[in-house]
């Protein structure tokens, strides 16, 4: 989450960390691969940056999903209304 | 009116688990049926404008129910098998959920699903578990299970307006 705050190099984010520059550049790679996190060079060295707008998709997937759900229990919601007053 | 009733949705990648929970404002007895009897079942789980028409259903350990989701024209867009693998009446069910051709050829993989209930004040919480194996496969899943026809409803709708203009 360090990158959230702004590009990094895998040097100054393993240093947060007691992990190996080799560990994090391999985490980074996974990310960059899955289009969470994005790469530019800058001379020598390689600055990360989260990608706020891939992060955002995901949120409204799961959002999306959620809202599917919650129609289908409003739908059961009204059934269940409807077997309440049968057995009445 | 039932915008006080609690519901969650979790999706854990790392376990490659989604945890549905939702609170009901009905009694125990009538909930479990809701949500294991075929001809209820049928009546709920589709969105408009499709419905869910089970072929067979055997609600007992070892039991199946084939089932499908039918547009409004009758035809059978969807065809799934779950298989019952575990009932303690009233507390938890389990079953394996697959999709599968109209000839009840399951494809390759499929998902967990464990269902626990429990009454509380006249109002019955349901705790519903989905794990798959494969993170990809799970995705496709809640695409296709709630998705697919919320997205169809959207293109009805469109079709709708355009008409409209």
């Amino acid at each position: 989450m360090l990158i959230a705050a702004g590009s990094m190099t895998p040097n100054a984010i393993a240093d947060n960390f007691q992990v190996s520059r080799q560990a994090v550049s391999k985490h980074l790679r996974i990310l960059v691969e899955c289009e969470l996190v994005e790469q530019d060079a800058k001379g020598r060295e390689i600055y990360y940056q989260l990608k706020h707008e891939k992060i955002r998709e995901i949120d409204d997937y799961v959002e999306r999903l959620r809202q599917i759900i919650q129609s289908r229990f409003e739908d059961l919601d009204d059934l269940l209304e409807a077997m309440k007053e049968e057995t009445k | 009116m039932n915008n006080d009733l609690f519901f969650d949705f979790t999706v854990d990648k790392e376990a490659k688990t989604a945890v549905i929970t939702r609170e009901f404002n009905a009694g125990l007895d009538l909930v479990w049926e809701a949500f294991t009897n075929h001809e209820l079942l049928d009546k709920w789980t589709a969105p408009q404008p499709f419905t869910a028409k089970t072929k067979y259903a055997d609600f007992e350990v070892g039991g199946k129910r084939f089932y499908a989701m039918v547009d409004p024209d009758g035809n059978a867009l969807r065809w799934a098998l779950q298989k019952y693998t575990s009932i303690s009446p009233k507390t938890n069910f389990k079953m394996f959920n697959v999709f599968a051709d109209a000839d009840e050829n399951p494809e390759e993989f499929g998902s967990d699903w464990d269902y626990t209930f429990s009454e509380e004040d006249g109002k019955t919480k349901v705790v519903i578990s989905i794990y798959n194996e494969s993170m990809e496969r799970f995705e496709k899943m809640l695409e296709m299970g709630f998705v697919e026809g919320f997205k169809m409803t959207i293109v009805n709708l469109d079709n709708l307006l355009d008409s409209l203009k």
